[in-house]
Formats: structure tokens, sequence, C-alpha cells
């Protein structure tokens, strides 16, 4: 059986707090290594703010095998609750990983592994500003012919008339 | 009706390889689709007629009341023969039109069936989404098939023009259908129309429709879009901008006209309209010196017409649209193909430039005047019927809107002869006159007019006829005839449309007659006939004043510049709101969920009753030791020794924070992750505290693995004002997520769903662990959506480090003699234990790097870990262990003997690429729970296989293990990329600096295994 108790422990709420506080601090500076542990702190602060939404300790979630968990003994933690932190628990370390493997190549080509500030949204904001258009598009001149008449150029790449062409059997064999 | 759409489908997905193994003769296949269409509306004939339209129903979204629904109505078989016998001409004239080595053209062909099919499932959706999904489809073919020529700056933007226009109307008539569902209660197209709401809402979602309707016709003031769409392949002008596709919105207005042609909106929307592009487009018409623009404007103008017609309302003028609709489809496509013949016979469409062309392609002069002769409403073809029926309505009618309708029609109608005059002189004159401009016709060789050029040869004249030229001359020939053909048993159409025209409300039903006796109605017809035939007559000076005539600035300029405005808002909007720096972004959302979310839930737990307190779950009544906080209600603990980790993960996450110095950052943060394991644990979930351990390990691994190439510290930044405000956003997260989480628990209102996961485990999951059960088969499609994640991550990385390829070989000893196998390798190893070593590629490593303990501990603890590992695979159904579990502990023991051995060691150990494992790993998960389906089941569903064995006794085998070993599988694959990447890649790339700093060369140690 579950548990319906789900008045939450104060120590783990603690716990969320200060976790997701550090995480979010380190989350917004440049460093990519020091982004990534604030990440990796906000995860576990995740993990448990999901942990007590799933309910009050228990025992753990086995059926059976008689070794005193189970009914009797404790009612169970909810199970529903674990699946979904032990997924996230996996998925942090792929991304720790990936991350990393970001910090590295940006210390490869900058030296550093701090995260610079976009060029091309500054480039964007300071010809905005000049109202120059940010990028050539020759699709949407405002001047010049109309479509419709640029159409009347268009030619299809029609049978020639040349009757080698459309002679069936041989004409085609190259194609 | 679903097996045509389907077959449209298929023939449209294989277009490519027909055409690739047949030439152009695969266009005959692929007129199998609309050819299909065609004989299955003609089949359904008598039951379309007998009032029992022929229907089919699949569920969609059943939750949604979607449904793919297909009715053929009488209205909806006359549009599927239309779009299926002019779509069957269509590719069969393509076969012979194109040139043989064409480019493109299996993509071509596969568009053109496709759009065929989208338009046969347009025309009989009976389901107002399904209506809507065709609607865009059609506007996408278009769109690819008006951009055929992608190398052509006016094409891409033809066809960008044609689909930023026709989506535009799409989108809003989106909304005016969803607006029309939501008011009827139901979604379907029938059931709306027998039974139309009403209402401020539905006027204005019938306006939406309307506009929709507009764009896709190329109703003023969206008109600019089709000519242009004339930069298309002519076959595709003929097929989709005559025949089938601008139909689309005059098919909607024809459908919805019975419910809604009472409202005043919709009368002037469409009367307005409608007038006003029947005489536009004929009026520019007259002005086109390129007979596809003659003919695009044209067009136009009689869309113009049949929306007048068709949503007018009454029965006559509906009967009169719906035989004017197939006599323009006739007609309109007959006329394209002849343009085509005649550019691929002389090489242009100016037609200041042609002469004689009729001598030469005498059959196809003869189409073109027929269809012509149809177009200008000359006795006894088509067009005449459909007109004389609606003069003769309107006249019948008596009222002033219906004299004002027939000068407008009139008017139009005289400007049709004009052009229709124009297009037919202009293309089939005998000879030139003056040439009105000669330098602005370059002397090329394309020019044929004059007699004994190789034009001569080429088209249908008596005597050369080549067997694709047939079917260049034959599809307009059949169309024109057909035009002439229908007109001569006017009863016949009248039979065939009037169930349709009879849905109409209002009016008197009326009638398709070729003769009517002298009426009013003659004496407009041959007025207008005068009248045209005097405007063709003096259609130089009428060209002059045309030019002379301030015109205001076409819609089409307007639009560019529309479009132009709209790149300049998006990039002050960019510009204003991208400010190019990740911490603002980051800031900037989290103060959003701390002001926004935050605030409301604050100002909810105000509200709150003092004392009164959230609603505490029933179980917790009378539980020792709950506190109640204002309206919360707490315990200090769970279980004592919960405060005491809480406060190592506190103050670790805090050091964490402050550290400066990257190693101890690292370290602190797995501090917190090994406390937050033991919360884990005494929460009472084993699995987890197991998976936290084993991925905090790692994590470490990892992590010194890549900050050895990184400088020790973090870098000074005088950002000291800034840590304030981090600090600050820091904390008030940190507060509302404390907040949340606190309410959360407390405010529950339902059983959780995991009350009944233990039966289920033990019942269809035949497993005891249950949140192993869980993850492998109660909510196994998010695991598979999870290890999909791994696999991304684990190529990412490698791609990041390796950047050559996905990851390099696998290192392995002695690879110039590479006939050795792994058997004797490993014998090879043995040896070398003999030897004094205990790692196989342990004589690889620098001698000061190595380290004889935990070389041997490395030995005594692989082939144990790799064993616990296999044991937590297979006992994790029924306790703490699993796929995960298990992967990380085997990816452990390789990350042991990458560490005591070096990158040889690794690949000795796991002499595998890393892809290999994770595709075979995701495969094992994805595809083995698809079995499932083919055995009848849902997919990923275990089956508990009961198997006796002998000496093991009976074995219950739950078919899920082979998803576990996938999961396993794929867990390990990332570990061996990480190792390889972190470990082994930058081990290599560190290498060059390491010598030249003058480290001990280690190549006499290398045994040749460096293949840089």
């Amino acid at each position: 059986m579950i548990v319906l108790d789900t008045v939450p422990s104060g120590s783990l709420l603690l716990a969320v707090g200060v976790l997701f506080a550090a995480g979010v601090y380190l989350l917004l500076e440049r460093s990519l290594t020091r982004v990534l542990l604030g990440f990796v702190l906000l995860g576990n602060g995740a993990n448990l703010a999901i942990l007590v939404a799933g309910g009050r300790a228990g025992a753990p979630p086995i059926t059976g095998s008689g070794s005193g968990s189970g009914s009797e003994a404790e009612p169970m933690s909810d199970p529903l609750a674990q699946a979904m932190i032990l997924t996230s628990i996996v998925i942090t370390l792929a991304l720790v990983a990936f991350v990393l493997a970001m910090a590295y190549r940006s210390w490869q080509l900058h030296g550093h592994d701090e995260v610079q500030d976009d060029l091309e949204d500054t480039r964007i904001a300071r010809l905005a500003v000049a109202d120059v258009p940010s990028y050539a598009d020759s699709d949407s001149l405002e001047s010049g012919p109309t479509l419709a008449e640029e159409a009347v150029t268009a030619r299809d790449e029609v049978a020639l008339p040349d009757p080698a062409v459309d002679l069936p059997p041989r004409g085609r064999a190259g194609s | 009706m679903l097996p045509v759409l389907l077959a449209h489908g298929v023939l449209a997905l294989a277009a490519p390889a027909l055409v690739n193994s047949l030439g152009r003769r695969a266009f005959w296949v692929l007129a199998i689709g609309p050819a299909g269409a065609t004989v299955y509306a003609l089949s359904q004939t008598a039951a379309v007629l007998d009032g029992r339209p022929p229907a089919e129903h699949l569920p969609w979204i059943p939750a949604l009341g979607f449904a793919i629904d297909l009715r053929l109505d009488p209205l909806s078989w006359v549009m599927l023969l239309v779009v299926g016998a002019v779509g069957t001409l269509v590719l069969l004239y393509c076969s012979a039109y194109f040139a043989h080595d064409a480019r493109g053209l299996g993509r071509f062909g596969g568009y053109l069936v496709a759009f065929a099919g989208v338009m046969a499932g347009l025309v009989i959706a009976d389901d107002l989404i399904l209506l809507v999904v065709f609607w865009e489809l059609t506007s996408v073919f278009s769109y690819l098939l008006i951009g055929h020529y992608s190398h052509r700056t006016s094409s891409r933007r033809a066809a960008m023009q044609a689909l930023l226009v026709t989506t535009a109307g799409g989108l809003a008539m989106l909304v005016g259908v969803v607006v029309l569902g939501v008011t009827a209660g139901t979604w379907s197209l029938s059931e709306v129309i027998a039974d139309p709401p009403s209402g401020t809402a539905v006027t204005v979602a019938v306006v939406c429709l309307l506009a929709g309707a507009a764009t896709k016709s190329a109703l003023v003031p969206t008109h600019f879009w089709l000519p242009a769409a004339m930069a298309a392949p002519t076959p595709v002008s003929a097929y989709l901008h005559a025949a089938a596709m601008v139909k689309a919105g005059i098919y909607l207005i024809a459908r919805f006209a019975p419910a809604f042609s009472d409202l005043a909106a919709w009368r002037t929307v469409v009367l307005v309209l409608g007038s006003a592009t029947l005489l536009l487009g004929g009026y520019r018409a007259l002005r086109q010196h390129d007979l596809k623009l003659v003919l695009a404007f044209g067009t136009v103008s009689q869309l113009g017409l049949l929306t007048l017609l068709l949503g007018y309302g009454t029965r006559a003028t509906a009967l009169a649209g719906l035989a004017l609709l197939g006599a323009h489809a006739m007609f309109k496509a007959s006329l394209f193909l002849v343009v085509g013949v005649i550019d691929a016979a002389t090489g242009t469409r100016d037609l200041r430039r042609l002469a004689g062309v009729g001598r030469r392609l005498p059959v196809t002069a003869l189409a073109a005047t027929l269809a012509t002769a149809s177009m200008i409403g000359l006795p006894p073809f088509a067009g005449y019927v459909a007109k004389e029926a609606a003069l003769a309505a309107w006249s019948h009618d008596g009222d002033l809107l219906g004299k004002i309708m027939i000068g407008v029609v009139a008017v139009g109608s005289a400007l049709t002869v004009a052009y229709g005059l124009r297009f037919l002189w202009g293309a089939f004159k005998p000879r030139l006159r003056s040439l009105p401009d000669p330098e602005g016709l370059p002397g090329d060789g394309a020019r044929k007019e004059s007699p004994g050029e190789p034009a001569a040869t080429l088209d249908a004249s008596p005597a050369t006829v080549h067997p694709q030229r047939f079917w260049m001359v034959a599809p307009p020939l059949v169309l024109a005839v057909l035009g002439l053909a229908v007109a001569l048993v006017p009863q016949a159409g009248e039979k065939l449309l009037a169930p349709y025209a009879n849905t109409y409300p209002n009016g008197e039903p009326g009638h398709l007659t070729l003769w009517e006796g002298f009426t009013p109605v003659l004496a407009v017809t041959a007025g207008i006939l005068l009248l045209g035939a005097l405007a063709f007559w003096q259609r130089d000076r009428l060209e002059r004043v045309q030019a002379a005539l301030w015109f205001p600035d076409g819609a089409d300029v307007v639009y560019r510049r529309l479009m132009r405005k709209l790149d300049r808002l998006a990039a002050d909007v960019t510009a204003g709101t991208q400010r190019g720096s990740l911490p603002f972004y980051l800031g900037m959302i989290l103060v959003v969920l701390a002001v926004g979310p935050g605030f409301a839930l604050a100002a909810g737990l105000v509200g709150q009753p003092a004392g009164g307190g959230l609603p505490v779950a029933v179980d917790a009544v009378g539980r020792d030791g709950v506190l109640h906080l204002g309206p919360f209600a707490l315990v200090p603990w769970d279980r004592p020794a919960q405060l005491v980790i809480v406060l190592v993960v506190v103050v670790a996450a805090v050091l964490t924070a402050r550290a400066r110095r990257r190693l101890k950052a690292v370290f602190l943060a797995g501090v917190a992750g090994y406390g937050n394991a033991a919360l884990f644990l005494l929460h009472g979930a084993p699995d987890l505290a197991l998976t936290q351990v084993l991925c905090e390990t790692l994590t470490l691994v990892v992590m010194v693995l890549v900050l050895r190439r990184l400088p020790p510290y973090f870098s000074d930044r005088p950002l000291a004002a800034s840590r304030w405000v981090r600090l600050a956003i820091g904390v008030l997260t940190g507060l509302v997520v404390m907040l949340f989480v606190a309410a959360a628990p407390l405010v529950r209102v339902h059983l959780p769903v995991s009350v009944d996961f233990a039966e289920e485990a033990e019942a269809f999951g035949g497993g005891h662990n249950i949140v192993n059960v869980t993850l492998v088969d109660i909510r196994a499609w998010d695991t598979v959506g999870e290890i999909s994640v791994l696999l991304v991550a684990a190529t990412g990385v490698a791609s990041l480090v390796f950047l050559r390829q996905r990851s390099g070989d696998v290192l392995r000893l002695d690879p110039a003699d590479g006939d050795r196998s792994p058997e004797q390798a490993a014998t090879a190893g043995s040896r070398q234990v003999r030897q004094g070593t205990w790692l196989v590629a342990g004589p690889t490593l620098d001698p000061d790097q190595r380290s004889v303990l935990f070389e041997v501990l490395t030995r005594v603890l692989f082939y144990p870990m790799i064993l616990f590992a296999l044991f937590l695979l297979f006992s994790g159904h029924n306790a703490p262990g699993g796929g995960f579990a298990a992967g990380l502990v085997a990816g452990l023991a390789l990350a042991v003997r990458y560490l005591a051995g070096g990158r040889y060691e690794l690949g000795e150990a796991a002499p595998v690429h890393p892809g290999l494992v994770l595709g075979t790993g995701l495969f094992l998960s994805a595809g083995v729970g698809l079995v499932a389906l083919l055995a009848g089941q849902a997919a990923l569903e275990s089956t508990i296989l009961h198997l006796y064995v002998p000496v093991l006794g009976e074995i219950h085998l739950v078919t899920s293990l082979f998803f576990d070993i996938g999961v396993f599988l794929v867990v390990i694959g990332l570990v061996i990329d990480i190792l390889r990447t972190f470990g082994a890649e930058l081990d290599r790339q560190a290498e060059p600096f390491a010598q030249a700093l003058g480290s001990h060369g280690r190549a006499g140690s290398h045994a040749g295994g460096e293949r840089a």
C-alpha cells in the first residue's frame, strides 16, 4: 500500500531551498564549469523536490520478498516519484558530460571556458538602431519588376524539337 | 475513398525512383493516381445522385472529436471529377512536355501527384479539421511546385509570396473553423452545414472562412500571387492555378453558402470581392503580352465570377456557378496546355512574336479555338450554357441587386471576350503586323515563326507524329472537346448538378439549356459579344489608354512594402529583446518564475484563513509531531538522521558556490550529491541511492579527467556588484521553490496513480521491484525517450571533442599485426602478467605514471565488478538494481581499467565502438518493444514466459528483461564514449604539448600503437 501522508519534511525543504539558491547563483555565472556545477546542484534540489511531492518516507517499494518491508512494518514510499528521479539522475550525468565537452571545446578554441555575449546579437542591435537591414536578402527586394513580370522570363526545360531525343528506344538509353 | 488517397501518397513517394528507372514515361504510371480518383467518382455516380453519398469514417483523435471523415456528396463529386480528370490529363501531358533530362523531374512528379492526392482529400473531407489540414497541404505543394526552378530568385520569391498569402488566409480560416466547430459542437462539416449555428461569433468565423477562400482563390486584394505563380512550369499552371487549387476557395464558398449565404456580412464580402475581382482581372488581362499572363489574369477574373455565382445564395445562380466551375476547369486547363505546346514549339510565349503557328499546329489551334469559344461564351459551348443560366437566374429574380449583377457580369464578360480573342489571335494569327518594338525582340535562335524553320517538323502535323508528341496535343484537345460535348446535353448536366444547387435555401431551381428563346438575356449575350469584339478590334487604342491612365500602386507593391516593414520590425524587436547574454536570459527567466507564479502562490497562501491551513492528507491527521506554521503543515524530519545529512548537503552546496578552485568546487558538489544519495536511502529509495552514488562517482571521474586540462582556478572577474544580484536571484528562487514544495504535497486532491503500481507490477510486469517495473514496463515509453537522450548526448560529447568524425578508431594494442584475435591478445596479456605486468596495456604508460598497486587492484576488481553489474541487471526486476545501475557499475569498471592502464587498456577492455553499443541498446529497448505489436499487444507490453529448464527448474522470463538489457547497453555506451572522449582523446591531444615541454619520450613503449 502507498502512503497518502504527504506532510513534507522540513529538513528536506531546507535542502531543496539551499540547493536551488546555490545552484541558481552558480548558473548565472559565465564560467561554463560553474554553470555546470550550478546545474548539478539545481538538479539535486529538483530531485529532492519531486521526492517530497511523492509523500513521506517509507519502506522501499519492493513487494513480497518477506524481508520485513511491505505492508505490515511500514508503508511503502511512492515508486512513481522514484522512477522519475532515477531517470533524471542519469540524464543529469549525460548533461554533465555534454556541458563538459562544451567547456573543454571552448577552452581549446578560446583559452577559457566562459560564455561570451553573442556577437551576432550585438551586431543586429547595432544595425537596427541605424535602421540598416541586418542581412542581405535578394528575395525580399522592395523595388524592381513585379514577380508577374519576372514570371514571363521563366522557361520550362521542354522536350527539344530534335527527333533523336524523342525516339523512345535508344534516345533515352543514356538517362 | 481512403485507398484512393493512399494510392496518391504511395505514387508520390515512389515518383523519384520511377522517374529514375522509366524516365518521362514514369508520368504514365503516376497518372494512375488521379485516374483512380476519376474512376472512383464515376463509379459512385448513381449513389451520389440518389442522395446516398458514400462516406468513410476513421477515428483520428477521438478525445477531441476529430475524425478522418470522408464523404462524396454531389459537390464533392463534381470537384473530385475535375481534380481527377484534369490531373490525369496533365500528368500524361507531362510525359511528353519535359525534356527527358530535365532537372528534378522525379521530385516534380512526386509533388504533382501528392498535390493531386491532397486536393482530392480536400474536396471529400467531411471533418472541419481534416479540411484545414488538406487545405494547408495544397498550399505547401503549390509552394514547392511554383518554386520548382529553385535556382531562380524570382521563382523562389513567387513561391514564397504565394505561400505567405495563402497561409495567412489559411490561418484566418483555421480560426473560423475552430470557432464554428466549437459553437456548433461538432467537427463534422455536413452536420455544421445541416444545422448552422448563429450569433456574432459565427459571423466573425464566417468572415474568417471567406478570408481563407479569398486568398486561396486569388480574389482582390490578394489576387497578385496568381500571376506571379506563373513562374511555375506550365503543366502546374494548368492544373493548380487554373483547374484545381485556386478552385479550393470557390469550393469552400460553395460548401458553406447553403448555410451562411443569408448573412449580410457574407453577401457584402462575396459580392464586393467577386465583382472587383471579375472586373480587375479582365481589365489587367487586356494589357498582357505573355500568353500565360493573359490566361492568369483571365483566371483571376473568372474566379471572381465563380465567387459571385456560387456565393450569391440562390439555387439558380448556384446551378450556373457549378456549371461554370466545370466549364472553366475544362477550357482554362486546355488553354494553358496549349500555351505549353506553343512554348515548346516556338520557344516563346510573347504574342507579339507569334505568327503562323496555327498552320503548323492545326490540332492545337483547333483545341485552342474550341476552348476559347467556351471561355467567351459562344453557343453551343459549356461556358455559354453556364453564363446563360447565370443571366437568366438574375433576370428571373428581377430585383435591383439582380440587375446590378447582370450589369457587372455583362461588363466582365465583355472583357472576357476581348482578352479571349486577344489570346487566340495573338497565338495563332497568320502573320505578324509591323513589330511595335523591334529592339525589344532579340533575334535569338528560339524564334521559329517564319516558315521553313524546324518548327515545321516538331508538332502534330499529320506527317510526323511522334508518339510522345501525341501526349502533348491530345490532352488539351480532349478537354476542349469535352467542353463542347457536355454543352450539347445540358439536361444531363442539370441532372448531375441540380442536387447540390437545390441545397441552397433560396430561390427557384434554375435550368441549363442551350436555347431559351428570344429573351432579354439573349440580347444581353449578343451585346456582350459585340462589345467584346469591339474592344478587341480597338485593342491597340485600349492598351494605350490603359497605359496612360493613372493606376494606384499594385497590390503586389503594397505587399512588398509590407513585407519589408515586417522585416524591419523583426529586426527592431530582436535588437530590443535579444541581448546575447546568457546570464541575462537565465536571470530574466528566473525572475519571471519568482515574480509570476511565486507571487500568485504567495497571494493564495495569504488568502487562507489563519489556522485553517491547507487540507492535510487524510492519513496525516493524528500523526505525531506535525507542526502547523501558518497555512503549512510540516514535520521537522522523517527520520532524525535526515536532518544531519541535510546539514552536510547545505554546507557543501554553500561552499561549492563560494569555491574559487575548480577541483574544490567539483568535490564539494560531489559531497552534496552523495548526501542526496543518503537522503534517498533514508526516504526508502534504495534504487535511487544506488544510482545516485554510481552517477556521482562517474561524474567525479569525468570532471577530474577534464579539469586536468583546464586552469585550476576560476578566472577572476571584477563583477562584485553583479554577484549580489546573482545572490539575490538565487535566494529568491530558492525561497519560491521551497514555497512550492511545501504547498504542493498539501494541496493534493487526487490519489497518486501509483497506488495500484504494486499490484500491477506483480500481475503484469512480473517483478517485485516496483521502481524497476515502472521504468521498463509501466512507463517504458519515458525510458525509451530517456535513453534516446543519452544516445544523443553521447554522440554530442564525442563529436565536440573528436571533431573530424563521430569518434576515433577503437584503440587496440599492436594494431600493426592486426590479425591477432582478442583471444590471442588476452593470452598475450596473461603472458605479460607472468612477466610482471598486471594489465595488458600497462607497458604503454610512462613508467612514472604507473602504480603497481593500482594495477593489481584493477586486475582483481575488474571482473568482480562486471559480475556485480550483471547481477544487478538480472536481479533488478525484483531487488534494487536494474539496467541503469548495472550499466553504471560496468562503466565504472571500465573507468578503473582506463585510469590504471591508459587509453590502450580501455580499448582492450571494451574492444567495441561505442556507437555500436549505443545503437544495439536502443534497438533492443525500442525494437523489442515493437515485437509486442506483432504479438497483438500494445507496444512495449511485457509478457511473462514460464520456462522449464531441467536442472534449474521453472524459470520466469519477463520480456521486459530485454528492454533492461537495452538500457544497460546504452548506459555502457555512454560511459565508453565519455571515457574515450575525455580520457583517451584528451590524452592524445595533450601529448604534443607534453612532448613539447620535454617530458619523457614515451614513443618507445607505445608498441607502435599511435596513429595520429
